[in-house]
């Protein structure tokens, strides 16, 4: 990994030198990838999200425009305190213009507060916390794939809409999982659903099979995962053996990526629902994306996390070549606002004044293991959510950036 | 080097005692090393990072409270990231939010109260946060200094790990997002510390200050107790010493300090999160100390850079970090178990 | 329906019968921690490591060997009771004149080198692993639905820790053990391999834990993380029941399994903490444990 991104940053260095006439910061234009390489979320964002980054370099075709391209990448543990001291190496130091990726709620927000200091670029694909957009929104920031608000939504009103009426809860117990439990509940009631009880479960747990007991018995027709990452997997796993789908219950999972459903297995994961922003097998393009990325990831389908980073490194660069600077962060970041977004993953979008990038989500379910046709092929689409239904209403956000 | 001895200079080593030399040269060589250190973090940000080296005064200074406790009192607490991680929370809090409560409610009965207090200025935030953390340390050590030795460590370990799951779930730590944007403030309302210069000025200041207390205390009638408490619990109790009264006092010392260190840090870096608290940084403060040299004077400070440093160096490497440190766990407890300051000292015939 | 507190009594069978399950789990870890402590005076902090090693085991013999879990659960155990005899013998064995701290260090030490290695090479979101094919399903007990393979976990769990209990307590070779705990230099003076017998100790005692990570593997998710978290517990159970008796540590974790479960229903916010509260009432009012022996 380390060895093929030092030879890509080689290439990019040999091919800029030959034409350095634009007036990019030190002549050179750079991403940084900040993310979890090892940790929770090494899987769905991880060295895959490095792979994105340097495809969408590639199919920018930065050397035959002449702009010098360089990536970097680093691993922040999802530990707030690492990730701010890289990220305020990187700009002071380092000279990257701009971080992109950055899952973890606590270092997206953080790293977003150092960006704004430095006037440079934050495009964080994974990180979840609608905050982004909200109330610490800055002129320097952009939210690409999804937020937690647009999860919620998703799937509460998809669900509800396609007869899921009664729901029941099971909220990780902090301020993450009782945000997505409050999120959910308010869409759920405005569609006409009820929500029959909840249970707040130890974050993080390994056992959930008192919770699940609670929930089977309150014969709600649709289980609700306000939780991540294992705690799901586990919740899921443990779900499948008291025989809850098989009882004519259903999850849905508020958070959940193809990468989860991956570990769980088809088995074990399905009649799931989630919402997410990409799958790989939408329509030919982002077959084709995908199967690209493959080849470079061992194999493994880009998440939407993954697909995301590709598509900001895309639309970053288009800013700064329209620019012809990346020098001021907040100027490239109002130029990305006020160009349209067009790319494979998402198709065409925009970016909103609160920074909040503009796509369609989709309600998945997951396949049984009888309809799955091999490797990777997980889930059917329920419903679409246009793009402007889709996110948190702007006015709604408290996002000072935007005027009323 | 025979069986027996090799148990004596082990004792010695997790002791950190110092032969019996000469008063005087004890003095003089501990002066030279302090004006050493004092000078390379004067110096030193010319040449390293500033963020970094304020990093490593604030890990150096929580590594020398845990040392306090270990090096010189013989207890292992394991669970020290909780005061850490709670004084940062509080001096976070503080500096951003400051105090608005209205009535307090316990059970069915409210108290008004109706303090309002603006944002703090970061010194009385910073020392709020070591107030809470001595608070939390007088309460963890009412439980804890029960027993000693290995299960001393379990049940700091154990405490601790309730103090995260705390942590994750009251709401004024902001869960898994931690307290984020700390203002920097103005020191004493009057120094604009978002200045470079003056934070680590500041940074540098309480980290001399706090190490200095610390060799007070070691070097004080009360540190030469602890010493003896270690060194054999039921004498010391015979001579008429209340142990338990001593034990909880160092450890009572020993949090509030790392407790400073903590709030330190919070306004430094800007933030209070989670793993300041998690029982992996329990474990990394152990290390430095390990790496520096138990019981030394020096040694947290050395170990404090030479983890941070590696850390920083391996950042890239992901999962390796975990193994690299664990690795440097099992040799040092293996074959280096006087750690890097202990061996300099051995090798100089002078206590560092 | 009758209700306790305003819960209906089935439900609370229900759930006293859960905590039972995760009961096992918490007796087997601190059983083996027990019997490692009584000889070798060392806390294992790798135990959860080694946990987590067997689930691994577990999945790595399924997938790569074709092996089904059965051979797991005898396999698993033997595999990574080898690694630990051979961390006995080129490690601990070094340290057993310093100080026990030391031997606390050295194996949290490995223990984050275990958890890295495994996170390195598998990532961490998981690793799938079924139910076997004759222990899926469950049976309706009326009052809840009992997966068959919950029931095997406390039937198997209960055996094998009476079975240890009574290796140790009832027969020959268990009270060579017992007194080399008392005296070594006495048991090695009747000509009996006392080093030998440590290292075989440790290895059993780290088998057992891997047991419970066989055991474990198909109802949790089988990630390099699952022992992290887990061994804290573990060790404020084994700080309540004190270090005294193999039945102690037994009994212990069944019953705060089962208090642990019925917090879940009551006050579920406070049950990943009910043990570390327990865990500090006990210490203040009987600070050995409960069947423990000051020393």
């Amino acid at each position: 990994m380390k060895v093929l991104s030092k030879l890509c940053v080689a290439v990019a260095l040999a091919c800029g030198a030959a034409a350095a006439h634009a007036q990019y910061s030190d002549n050179v234009i750079k991403i940084g990838v900040l993310n979890d390489q090892s940790g929770t979320y090494a899987d769905l964002a991880g060295p895959g999200s490095t792979v994105a980054a340097r495809m969408a370099v590639e199919d920018f075709g930065a050397a035959k425009k002449g702009m010098k391209v360089e990536i970097v990448v680093a691993d922040h543990q999802n530990k707030p305190e690492v990730g701010s001291s890289i990220a305020r190496q990187w700009f002071d130091v380092d000279k990257v213009d701009v971080i992109v990726d950055v899952p973890t709620s606590s270092v997206m927000l953080a790293v977003n507060q150092i960006a704004k200091e430095k006037n440079k670029v934050l495009l964080d694909s994974t990180g979840g916390s609608s905050d982004l957009t909200g109330k610490a929104c800055t002129p320097n920031s952009i939210h690409w794939t999804y937020d937690t608000w647009a999860l919620a939504n998703g799937t509460g009103s998809a669900v509800v809409k396609t007869g899921g009426n009664t729901w029941f809860f099971l909220t990780a117990d902090y301020a993450f999982g009782h945000a997505l439990e409050k999120d959910t509940e308010a869409v759920v009631l405005k569609n006409g659903g009820k929500v029959v009880g909840k249970v707040r479960h130890p974050f993080p747990s390994s056992d959930f099979s008192s919770f699940l007991l609670q929930a089977q018995s309150s014969k709600a027709k649709i289980i609700g995962l306000a939780n991540a990452g294992a705690d799901t997997i586990s919740a899921i796993k443990q779900g499948a053996e008291f025989g809850i789908v098989k009882g004519g219950q259903q999850f849905a999972g508020l958070l959940v990526f193809i990468t989860d459903v991956h570990a769980l297995g088809l088995d074990k994961a399905q009649g799931l629902l989630l919402t997410e922003s990409f799958y790989w097998d939408l329509n030919p393009q982002t077959r084709s994306f995908s199967q690209r990325f493959a080849k470079l990831h061992k194999g493994a389908m880009p998440t939407m996390a993954q697909a995301g980073v590709y598509s900001s490194v895309l639309h970053y660069l288009k800013a700064v070549e329209a620019l012809k600077s990346d020098a001021d962060g907040a100027k490239v970041v109002a130029k990305m606002k006020e160009l349209p977004t067009d790319d494979p993953i998402f198709g065409k979008g925009s970016i909103r004044q609160d920074g909040r990038k503009l796509h369609p989500m989709y309600l998945f379910e997951v396949k049984k293991p009888a309809e799955s046709k091999g490797a990777w092929d997980y889930y059917k689409l329920r419903s679409t959510i246009p793009a402007n239904e889709a996110f948190r209403p702007e006015k709604d956000g408290g996002c000072p950036l935007v005027k009323s | 080097m025979t069986p027996g001895s090799e148990a004596t200079a082990a004792a010695a080593a997790i002791a950190g005692e110092a032969r019996p030399s000469a008063r005087v040269d004890e003095g003089r060589s501990l002066r030279i090393a302090f004006a050493v250190m004092v000078a390379f973090f004067l110096l030193a940000p010319l040449a390293i990072y500033p963020i970094f080296l304020m990093k490593v005064m604030c890990f150096g200074l929580f590594a020398c409270a845990f040392n306090l406790l270990l090096g010189y009192g013989g207890l292992l607490s394991f669970g020290h990231a909780m005061f850490l991680g709670i004084a940062g929370y509080v001096a976070a809090y503080l500096a951003k939010e400051g105090v608005a409560l209205e009535a307090l409610h316990i059970g069915a009965v409210t108290l008004p109260v109706g303090i309002s207090l603006p944002p703090f200025t970061p010194e009385l935030a910073i020392l709020s946060g070591s107030l809470a953390a001595g608070v939390l340390g007088v309460l963890v050590g009412l439980i804890a200094i029960r027993r000693q030795g290995i299960y001393f460590a379990m049940i700091t370990l154990a405490l601790a790990q309730m103090v995260y799951f705390f942590c994750i779930q009251a709401p004024f730590t902001g869960g898994e997002d931690g307290i984020q944007a700390v203002p920097r403030g103005k020191l004493f309302g009057l120094i604009d510390l978002s200045n470079i210069t003056a934070m680590y000025a500041t940074v540098f200041v309480i980290f001399v200050s706090g190490f200095l207390l610390i060799y007070r205390i070691i070097h004080s009638p009360f540190g030469q107790v602890l010493k003896a408490i270690r060194e054999n619990e039921p004498r010391a109790i015979s001579l008429g010493y209340d142990a338990d009264r001593y034990k909880l006092l160092a450890f009572v010392l020993s949090a509030t300090l790392a407790g400073l260190a903590g709030a330190t840090s919070a306004i430094v870096f800007q933030l209070a999160a989670l793993n300041a608290v998690h029982w992996t940084m329990s474990g990394e403060v152990v290390l430095m100390t390990l790496v520096g040299g138990l019981g030394t004077v020096f040694g947290p400070v050395v170990g404090a850079f030479a983890v941070l440093g590696m850390e920083n160096y391996l950042a890239q490497l992901g999962a390796w970090v975990t193994i690299v440190q664990g690795a440097i766990f099992v040799i040092c407890v293996l074959t280096f178990r006087r750690g890097i300051v202990g061996e300099l000292s051995r090798w100089l015939r002078k206590p560092l | 329906m009758s209700e306790i507190f305003g819960i209906p009594t089935q439900a609370l069978f229900g759930q006293l019968l859960i905590g039972l399950i995760n009961g096992s789990f918490y007796a087997l870890l601190s059983l083996g921690l027990a019997v490692i402590f009584g000889l070798l005076n060392i806390i294992n902090f790798a135990h959860g490591a080694q946990y987590m090693m067997g689930a691994f085991c577990a999945w790595f013999l399924l997938k790569k060997l074709g092996l089904s879990y059965w051979w797991a659960l005898v396999l698993g155990p033997i595999i990574v009771g080898a690694t630990g005899v051979v961390i006995e013998r080129f490690m601990l064995s070094k340290l057993y004149k310093l100080d026990h701290l030391y031997g606390f260090l050295l194996t949290f030490g490995l223990a984050l080198v275990i958890q890295g290695l495994f996170r390195h090479e598998f990532g961490s979101t998981g690793l799938p692993y079924a139910i076997p094919k004759s222990l899926e399903g469950g049976q309706n007990l009326g009052f809840m639905f009992l997966p068959n393979y919950r029931a095997w976990v406390i039937a198997a769990s209960l055996t094998v820790c009476l079975g240890t209990w009574f290796m140790i307590e009832k027969t020959k070779l268990g009270s060579y053990l017992r007194a080399a705990t008392e005296n070594r230099e006495l048991v090695q003076a009747f000509g009996i391999n006392v080093p030998r017998m440590i290292t075989l100790t440790y290895g059993f005692g780290v088998a057992l834990g891997a047991f419970a990570g066989v055991m474990a593997a198909p109802i949790y998710s089988v990630s390099p993380l699952m022992g992290g978290d887990l061994i804290i517990v573990v060790f404020a159970v084994v700080v309540i029941g004190g270090m005294g008796s193999i039945m102690g540590s037994i009994v212990t974790g069944f019953v705060l399994g089962i208090l642990e479960g019925l917090t879940k229903v009551f006050y579920p916010e406070a049950s990943n903490i009910v043990i570390f509260v327990v865990m500090a009432i006990v210490l203040m009012i009987k600070p050995a444990g409960l069947f423990g022996t000051q020393r």
